[in-house]
């Protein structure tokens, strides 16, 4: 049911796009990348959904077709599924979804920080080229997934560490920098929105830092299904993904309005939770402890104990996000 | 020094650096300056940081995996064939010499198992996936007499944590 709702979500997606702009290529702004059109180029939030568009489609059809297997496998045992085929569908799907997440959330970035700090977030020839670079590599990269399956062809785990390599570049010097650049001297008043949003861009960027050591082979041999791979998915999520949820949660609940206003210092203790959290799943990683271990070993547990008490700072503090922006829903109701 | 001690220091250093980035961004937010100049700067910066990308992080990528399991060939290894089941594991043989290479034959007879090897220190040493239908072939070589163990890497049902076995 989640599945088909986000379906028809892209669907919607794809037509509003299409209708807009003439095609899914359009909205990545290829006319402007590769024929040096000036005319309908797209804005940085629709390049965006083009890619979550195409990539969580795709990503949602290779789910309903290994779920289809899976149900005929599970009516009529006598029709085997290849297991290796059921994991390179299932990694195609759950990586793709969930790197789209972050993709369509960072939308809050692009459209929040030029209204707090009055600088334009142009769609630039990089842009464009930096975005069709993610669509291309987020689809190809999940065989970073697999890189303990030595039954995969080699070619395609090569595929996996060093497309995960590059994948970083879009993040980091396009996106990220690019934020950095907008915030830095731009004379704005730190509050709420704005905290959240640095904190955002500082976790998406040091998140994939984690993420592409893991995605090396050498790394992965001894580091893959332990706590490492937590950490580093939780740097981007917990610290990336959530603050950029939050502070368009809060920028909504204050009816758009970008004028700094109150303290951060909520923003700040969630980090230094969400940190401190993120780094026992790390610290946990490099002492070799495995994940999805229902019962850890004593020598483990005091990681574990540091990081109960961190990530229940981070759900007090996400109850708090989420109780501003409810108590402020009946308000804006009645404002319309 | 071990693989995850490099990868953590590594990790740390290049995290360090971009919390000191966000933090001056953070402390100089509140001057204000055309964008213009703060703009060309930023590109400049992003040139730099591309290039850096391209010219060494990429062919270090690339370098980076020769060091692979997947073609590793030893002259005359010894032989485990290891078999995952819920929830233990199956090694057909019970003791390997240290110091020469031993190559693991590993499948699994029923759902995704991954095996693990840890050290006396509790340091994992060497994986690979168990599944069933395929045998994945992982040459490792014990540096030091010792009982090493196999831990089950990959969720593979409730008693998944007690999947344990020894390698003396």
């Amino acid at each position: 049911m989640i599945g088909v709702g986000f379906l028809i979500w892209c669907l919607e997606l794809a037509r509003g796009i299409i209708a807009t702009y003439g095609g899914l290529g359009r909205g990545l702004g290829w006319h402007a990348l590769f024929g040096g059109s000036t005319q309908d180029v797209p804005p940085p939030t629709v390049v965006a959904a083009t890619m979550v568009t195409i990539v969580t489609t795709l990503a949602l059809i290779a789910g309903a077709v290994v779920l289809v297997m899976s149900l005929i496998n599970l009516a009529f045992p006598a029709v085997e599924i290849d297991p290796l085929l059921a994991k390179n569908l299932i990694y195609f799907f759950g990586h793709t979804f969930i790197n789209a997440t972050i993709y369509m959330a960072v939308t809050a970035v692009y459209e929040i920080l030029p209204r707090v700090t009055g600088r334009p977030w142009k769609t630039t020839k990089v842009f464009l080229a930096a975005w069709t670079l993610s669509t291309t590599m987020v689809l190809t990269i999940f065989p970073h997934h697999l890189l303990m399956d030595f039954a995969m062809p080699v070619w395609a785990l090569a595929i996996g560490q060093v497309f995960s390599f590059v994948n970083s570049f879009p993040v980091l010097i396009v996106t990220g920098l690019g934020a950095l650049a907008i915030l830095h001297r731009s004379g704005i008043r730190w509050d709420m929105v704005s905290t959240l949003l640095l904190i955002s861009v500082f976790g998406w960027m040091a998140g994939v830092v984690p993420a592409v050591v893991d995605a090396t082979v050498a790394v992965n041999l001894v580091m893959d299904n332990t706590m490492w791979v937590p950490g580093h998915f939780h740097f981007y999520l917990l610290l990336g993904l959530l603050p950029m949820i939050f502070a368009f949660m809060i920028y909504l609940a204050r009816g758009e309005d970008a004028t700094p206003r109150g303290g951060d210092l909520t923003a700040i203790i969630y980090l230094i939770f969400g940190l401190g959290l993120v780094t026992m799943f790390l610290v946990g990683g490099w002492a070799s402890v495995p994940r999805r271990w229902a019962e850890h070993l004593p020598e483990w547990q005091i990681w574990d104990q540091i990081a109960s008490v961190m990530a229940a700072g981070v759900i007090a503090l996400t109850g708090a996000f989420v109780a501003m922006f409810l108590a402020r829903i009946p308000a804006l109701l009645r404002e319309g | 020094m071990s693989v995850q001690t490099v990868s953590a220091v590594l990790s740390l250093l290049a995290i360090l650096s971009l919390a000191a980035v966000a933090l001056r961004v953070r402390a100089l937010a509140h001057e204000r300056r055309d964008y213009a100049p703060v703009q060309i700067g930023a590109y400049r910066i992003r040139a730099i940081g591309f290039w850096l990308l391209v010219l060494v992080g990429l062919p270090t990528s690339v370098w980076l995996f020769r060091a692979n399991p997947y073609t590793v060939q030893a002259a005359a290894p010894q032989v485990v064939n290891a078999t995952g089941y819920q929830w233990y594991w199956e090694l057909d043989t019970s003791q390997v010499t240290a110091g020469r290479p031993v190559k693991f034959r590993v499948t699994s007879a029923d759902v995704n198992h991954g095996f693990g090897l840890y050290d006396e220190a509790g340091t994992l040493v060497a994986q690979t996936q168990a599944m069933p239908g395929y045998i994945n072939r992982l040459t490792h070589v014990f540096e030091a007499p010792g009982t090493y163990r196999v831990l089950c890497l990959e969720y593979c049902g409730l008693v998944h944590h007690n999947m344990i076995a020894e390698i003396p």
